[in-house]
């Protein structure tokens, strides 16, 4: 006679967003501790030192707070320029090729133009220009998808390398000083093209700008015909046809979207943020922000906490490196063990756990 | 009508919610505003103070008081940077400094991550900020400028005597000194070689990380130190394009090995090109780090920076109150200069004594590493070609090429008969 198993699995009633909330602050604090006892046998610190330290470097002054600001916000925009693709379940991981060429366009504006337009006419230049750029990159694959149906995964990828060459090809032509390799900082006299300070932020456009598109995406996704057609697509292509969506046309208008905002959020790096351009430029940064769009569920709200978590524990790295010679291995392993547990509270938001009761068998 | 209400419903929500967007963040940032400007005006105020104090005293700083910024591109695990942070532990020492005043930032990218580190260290209350890559240094000037009560120094840059900034200053060591001596103790192996086994080529090989003016004038001075022992030696030279590359360094070398090389040197930071000798059973002469712990049986020596004399100078300048050069550049009489340990395991006899010599002859300023005596450039010598004098008549006079005496960057970049650039 077979026993009945000790715990049993199974699915849960919608979980009330108070207690959702309060299962995943539990998880957070529980992997605190995790990581604390980590800390402790690995390196004999003291962990509340080490979280103080992580906290000072990510906020502790007003620049190292508006540093982790200016990142974390980069890291959203390409996260939401990513959003309406992966919805639509066009694994767009060309994020990185993306950012790159809308920065080497607006780069180019900057060199180029940099003294023959006025300040308004310029920054229209840069931003369309990275726009425009972004968007050309993002449509190659999905013309390609819509048309032969070729492997979006491969072929995004791909254009990254396509891009980095195109960047260092035009590294030889702008490179400052020559032979260096590297452009350095552009109109550093000048600072013509830089993104000027908002309300007496330095930063304040940023925070403009990518605001604006958070609110956007979301409704965009949420409230939008052009939305829905997106979920269709990306819940069954057969669906979406039946009900006359023209899935060619919605593959190409939606990656056309996430690559201009990928493009954007070059411009925001290159002209708001670090002046230059090279092939590290992107930094990761398409890659990172796949987490978290995947890590926020493609809510556009929950990706500005998963975003600056993941800025804040990157800028604490930094200042525990400089504080106790742990270097970034260490943040990454404190990171990867809360990003655990977190991942591992939706399962307990998701299903229930039932333990064989002994009194039953008797 | 469904359709139409929800569009409705839908515009309305995106107006309001972009409203909120639009007009929160100008509310509350009014506040900021008002209070950053005032926060300008105090620090402005505090710096004319300090400024007025220091100039009325003519003093420097308080030892206990002192604070000293470090931005490197590595960690300890990078020859390179273990090399500045011995140079820093040096001047720790030297000084009495204690350890939390020594900020180190670690592993700092060239982009505006160096910038932010810069600042940082500079609202932390370092009065000394030291960066060590050649791409920091335009963020270094970026950061000088903001912070004129503070010191920047760069390693390898070049651009803070046309700056115009009085807080930036460059500072690198004679390096090609200690190549030359370097080149001297390859050059003597390959006399061995040849004489062990006669038809053994005296062809070395040369892993470079970029074709600049550093690498050029690093790969000629040890080119000239085997020449002056070995003057049938020619040399190959190819590119990695990167500073640090284990793959990269192990590959150029193991191309330069079957191209027929019998000796390989580098300019490049890690062990890549020595592992491959060890394989391959060729002589090998480092950088920065000795290479007998990768390659026992085949280093022979390395080339190395000491940069604890710049560290301890510049600091000590700081907190005496005195004058930081734009320009330091110093070899073996600073101690500045070293070949590290000679591997009695490989290297030909007599080395250590012809090593000595050459390293008195250089402390005694009678030895010129680039003496036009001793290479010419399309067969001809520097001072036979009216062009070549043309455009280098500041290095070149009484007989010497000027290295290092302009600005503290190597500035040497001219390609030299018997040596063959693999990439140009």
């Amino acid at each position: 006679m077979s026993k009945e198993p000790l715990v049993h699995i199974s699915k849960r009633e919608e979980m009330p967003f108070a207690q959702a909330v309060l299962v995943r602050l539990a998880a957070v604090l529980l992997s605190l501790i995790v990581c604390a006892f980590v800390i402790f046998i690995l390196t004999k610190l003291n962990p509340v030192e080490v979280y103080k330290a992580i906290f000072s470097g990510a906020v502790g002054t007003s620049r190292r707070f508006w540093v982790t600001i200016r990142d974390s916000l980069i890291l959203l925009c390409v996260a939401i320029g990513l959003t309406p693709a992966f919805k639509m379940r066009f694994w767009n991981i060309g994020a990185e090729g993306q950012i790159l060429m809308g920065g080497c366009v607006t780069a180019a504006v900057m060199i180029y133009a940099g003294d023959s337009m006025p300040t308004p006419v310029l920054f229209a230049a840069m931003v369309a220009a990275s726009i425009v750029a972004g968007m050309i990159w993002g449509l190659i694959p999905a013309v390609f998808k819509a048309i032969w149906n070729t492997n979006e995964t491969l072929f995004t990828l791909m254009l990254n390398y396509v891009a980095m060459q195109i960047v260092t090809f035009c590294i030889v032509f702008w490179e400052n000083p020559s032979g260096s390799n590297t452009v350095g900082i552009i109109n550093s006299k000048t600072k013509i093209g830089w993104l000027p300070s908002l309300f007496g932020m330095n930063y304040g456009w940023n925070v403009v700008i990518v605001l604006l598109l958070t609110v956007g995406m979301f409704i965009y996704l949420k409230y939008s015909k052009q939305g829905y057609e997106i979920a269709v697509v990306g819940e069954s292509e057969n669906t979406a046809r039946y009900v006359g969506i023209s899935v060619k046309k919605v593959i190409m208008r939606t990656m056309a979207i996430s690559g201009a905002i990928c493009g954007l959020a070059g411009f925001i790096l290159v002209s708001g943020s670090s002046h230059t351009i090279s092939t590290s430029t992107a930094g990761g940064r398409g890659f990172t922000a796949i987490i978290v769009a995947w890590l926020s569920k493609f809510n556009t709200f929950t990706m500005i906490l998963v975003s600056f978590f993941l800025v804040f524990m990157q800028k604490g790295a930094l200042q525990i490196a400089s504080q106790f010679k742990l270097n970034e291995n260490a943040s990454d392993v404190i990171t990867g063990i809360i990003l655990f547990f977190i991942l591992g509270s939706e399962f307990f938001i998701n299903y229930r756990l039932q333990f064989r009761r002994s009194g039953k068998e008797a | 009508m469904r359709k139409a209400l929800s569009v409705i419903l839908a515009s309305s929500m995106v107006l309001s919610l972009a409203a909120c967007g639009g007009s929160k963040p100008a509310e509350t940032t009014a506040a900021p505003a008002e209070t950053t400007a005032a926060a300008e005006e105090t620090t402005a105020a505090e710096a004319g103070e300090t400024e007025a104090a220091a100039e009325a005293t003519g003093e420097g700083v308080a030892k206990e008081d002192l604070k000293v910024g470090y931005i490197f591109i590595g960690d300890e695990n990078e020859g390179y940077t273990a090399a500045h942070y011995k140079g820093a532990k040096e001047m720790q020492e030297a000084l009495g400094l204690t350890d939390d005043q020594l900020i180190v930032k670690w592993t700092i990218p060239e982009d505006e991550t160096c910038y932010d580190a810069a600042v940082d260290l500079a609202d932390q209350g370092c009065q000394i900020i030291f960066a060590n890559s050649f791409g920091h240094e335009d963020y270094m000037k970026q950061a000088a400028e903001e912070f004129p009560e503070v010191e920047f120094c760069h390693a390898t840059g070049y651009q803070a005597a046309s700056s115009g900034l009085a807080n930036m200053h460059n500072f690198f060591t004679s390096i090609y000194e200690s190549r030359y001596v370097s080149g001297v103790v390859a050059g003597l192996k390959l006399n061995e070689m040849m004489a062990a086994d006669s038809a053994v080529v005296p062809k070395i090989g040369y892993v470079g990380a970029f074709p600049y003016a550093e690498v050029i004038s690093g790969y000629t001075s040890f080119f000239l130190g085997v020449r002056s022992v070995c003057p049938e030696a020619e040399m190959e030279v190819t590119y990695t394009n990167s500073w640090a590359s284990f793959d990269l360094e192990k590959e150029a070398a193991e191309a330069l090995i079957a191209d027929g090389c019998v000796l390989i040197s580098q300019h490049a930071d890690t062990t890549g090109a020595p592992t491959a000798c060890e394989a391959a059973g060729v002589p090998c002469v480092g950088y920065n780090i000795s290479m007998i712990a990768t390659a026992p049986n085949n280093a022979l020596t390395s080339a190395s920076i000491n940069w604890g004399p710049y560290y301890t100078f510049a600091t000590k300048s700081v907190l005496d109150g005195t004058a930081i050069p734009a320009d330091w550049c110093q070899g073996y009489n600073e101690g500045a200069d070293k070949i590290t340990e000679l591997n009695e395991a490989t290297i030909a006899e007599g080395t250590a004594e012809k090593v000595k010599e050459v390293e008195d002859a250089i402390k005694a300023g009678e030895l010129h590493v680039f003496d036009t005596a001793t290479w010419t450039v399309g067969g001809k010598k520097a001072e036979d070609d009216a062009e070549l004098m043309e455009k280098y008549k500041n290095y070149i006079f009484d007989g010497y090429f000027h290295e290092s005496e302009l600005s503290s960057a190597p500035s040497f970049d001219i390609k030299i008969d018997g040596i063959t650039d693999k990439t140009n």
